[in-house]
Formats: C-alpha cells, sequence, structure tokens
C-alpha cells in the first residue's frame, strides 16, 4: 500500500507525494485529461464532478465544479503554466466556496520509480497566513502548533 | 463556555475569513482590534465572525480589565482536527480512486508492447 505523505515546507510550501503502481505517461495523463480527472478528483464518498474542463496547454483553463447531490456545491477555477509531458505539471488554482481563496501555485512532478511512478506536488501559497488558512481547510499538521499553545493554556 | 456544536463547527468553518481568523488565534490569543487589523475588515464585522465561532464553541475570550482577548477553545481545535482528518481522508480517498483509474489505464486491451 503506497502511503501518501504531506508535509509542510519553509513558510509557504505544502508537499503532498504518493506512489503508483503505474508509468508516469498514465499517472501524467490521469492528471490532465478531463475523462480520467471526472473519474478520481472526487473528494468524500457520494460527491460527483458533473463539469470537468481541463485544456491541458500552457494557458488553457481548468475548471472543476463538485456537487454532493442534494444541493450543495464548489467549483475550483485554474490555469495550465507550465506542461512537460510525462514529468511535470505546473498550474495555478484557486476554490471558489464561493469567494475566491488566494492562488495556490502547484507544481506535480512524476517520477519513474522503480515499476510505478512518484508524485510529488508542491503547493506554493503566497504567504505564511494564507498556508495556515488552507491547512486548517483541508490538510493535517496545521494544528500542531495549537496543541503546543494550548497545552500552556488550558 | 459554551459547548462544541458540531453541525455549528463545521458551519462555522466553512467561511474563509473565520477560518483565517481561527489560524491567527492558534498562533495565540487576540483582541478584536488585533483580529481587525490584517483582514483589513471593520471591528463589527469581526465581532459578528467571533460570535459564530464563539456560539460554535470554536472560540472562547476572557477579561482582562478593558480587553477581552479570544483564544481557540479546545473543542475548537478538536473539530479542526476532525475537519483536518475528513479533507486529508477525502485525498486519500482521491488516490485511491486514482490507483483503480490507473489500474484500467494500464492493461490496456491492445498491446503496446513498451513494457513489461
Amino acid at each position: 500500500m503506497s502511503k501518501m505523505t504531506l508535509k509542510t515546507e519553509g513558510d509557504t510550501h505544502v508537499v503532498v507525494t504518493r506512489r503508483f503502481a503505474a508509468s508516469p505517461e498514465a499517472v501524467y495523463r490521469a492528471h490532465t485529461d478531463p475523462n480520467l480527472v471526472q473519474k478520481w478528483m472526487l473528494g468524500p464518498e457520494g460527491w460527483t464532478m458533473p463539469v470537468c474542463i481541463s485544456d491541458a496547454k500552457p494557458g488553457g483553463k481548468i475548471r472543476y465544479e463538485w456537487t454532493d447531490g442534494k444541493g450543495h456545491g464548489f467549483y475550483l477555477t485554474g490555469e495550465y503554466l507550465e506542461l512537460e509531458p510525462y514529468t511535470r505539471i505546473v498550474h495555478v488554482e484557486r476554490m471558489h466556496l464561493p469567494d475566491p481563496t488566494p492562488d495556490n501555485h502547484v507544481e506535480t512532478r512524476f517520477d519513474a520509480d522503480g515499476k510505478g511512478t512518484l508524485m510529488t506536488m508542491r503547493m506554493t501559497l503566497p504567504n505564511e497566513q494564507t498556508r495556515a488558512a488552507m491547512l486548517a481547510t483541508g490538510m493535517e499538521r496545521g494544528m500542531e502548533a495549537s496543541y503546543v499553545r494550548l497545552e500552556g493554556m488550558i | 463556555m459554551s459547548e462544541l456544536n458540531l453541525d455549528a463547527a463545521f458551519s462555522a468553518l466553512a467561511d474563509p475569513t473565520r477560518r483565517a481568523i481561527l489560524a491567527r488565534l492558534a498562533k495565540g490569543e487576540a483582541t478584536v482590534t488585533e483580529l481587525a487589523q490584517p483582514f483589513e475588515m471593520t471591528q463589527p464585522a469581526i465581532s459578528q465572525h467571533l460570535k459564530v465561532l464563539e456560539d460554535a464553541g470554536l472560540v472562547t475570550g476572557r477579561v482582562d480589565g478593558a480587553r477581552r482577548p479570544r483564544r481557540l477553545a479546545k473543542a475548537g481545535v478538536e473539530a479542526m482536527d476532525q475537519w483536518l482528518a475528513m479533507l486529508r481522508k477525502a485525498l486519500e480517498k482521491n488516490y485511491e480512486r486514482l490507483d483503480e483509474v490507473l489500474a484500467g489505464m494500464d492493461h490496456p486491451k491492445t498491446r503496446r508492447g513498451e513494457h513489461r
């Protein structure tokens, strides 16, 4: 089982790694082909992505819309900046909740790793506060500092 | 002190300003004035967000003379931790689904003969 890792780096980065039992080409395609993205980038059980636009070329638009089928939903927009088939994707993205979050600059690398692929996704947020807010919405470790602080307060 | 209301906590967490306030309070207690500054919001607007957070049991305050500094409530930290765990799980779930998509892609009906 290839475990995902998720860690912060410096003040503004978040790094996610995951190994896949497939070629870098396949993993790259699964990240850029909208028909494939729509099959897996769904979040919690029960959510679907009825709209998936991924125009995989420099300057190409990204738009993912999710719904839980019960009237709740949100969407993400972005643009591709650089594409190096099948090793590297650089794009920016923002969530609309519905107000847009600050731009998240994402570099995703696909490196051959034995018979499979090591994916490394490196996110860069505009500043420490934005990263803290993003960690608070979606990531682990963001609360370590507060736990330490709370031990002193409660 | 208000008890944690999980529904209220999650709906409080759905707002980006309130998440940013929590992220700020995670670094230490702060007054409304101190909170209003970095967010470029008026004090009444911040107070309103704080009320939602307090009602949800995520934030608590103490009286210090004329000051009333706010800090994260223990329940608030636990709620956020649950939230993090939930979203981390969502990300892991995504990659498990991707494993299945890849498994389908890696066994094409037509041989290409380049691997294995």
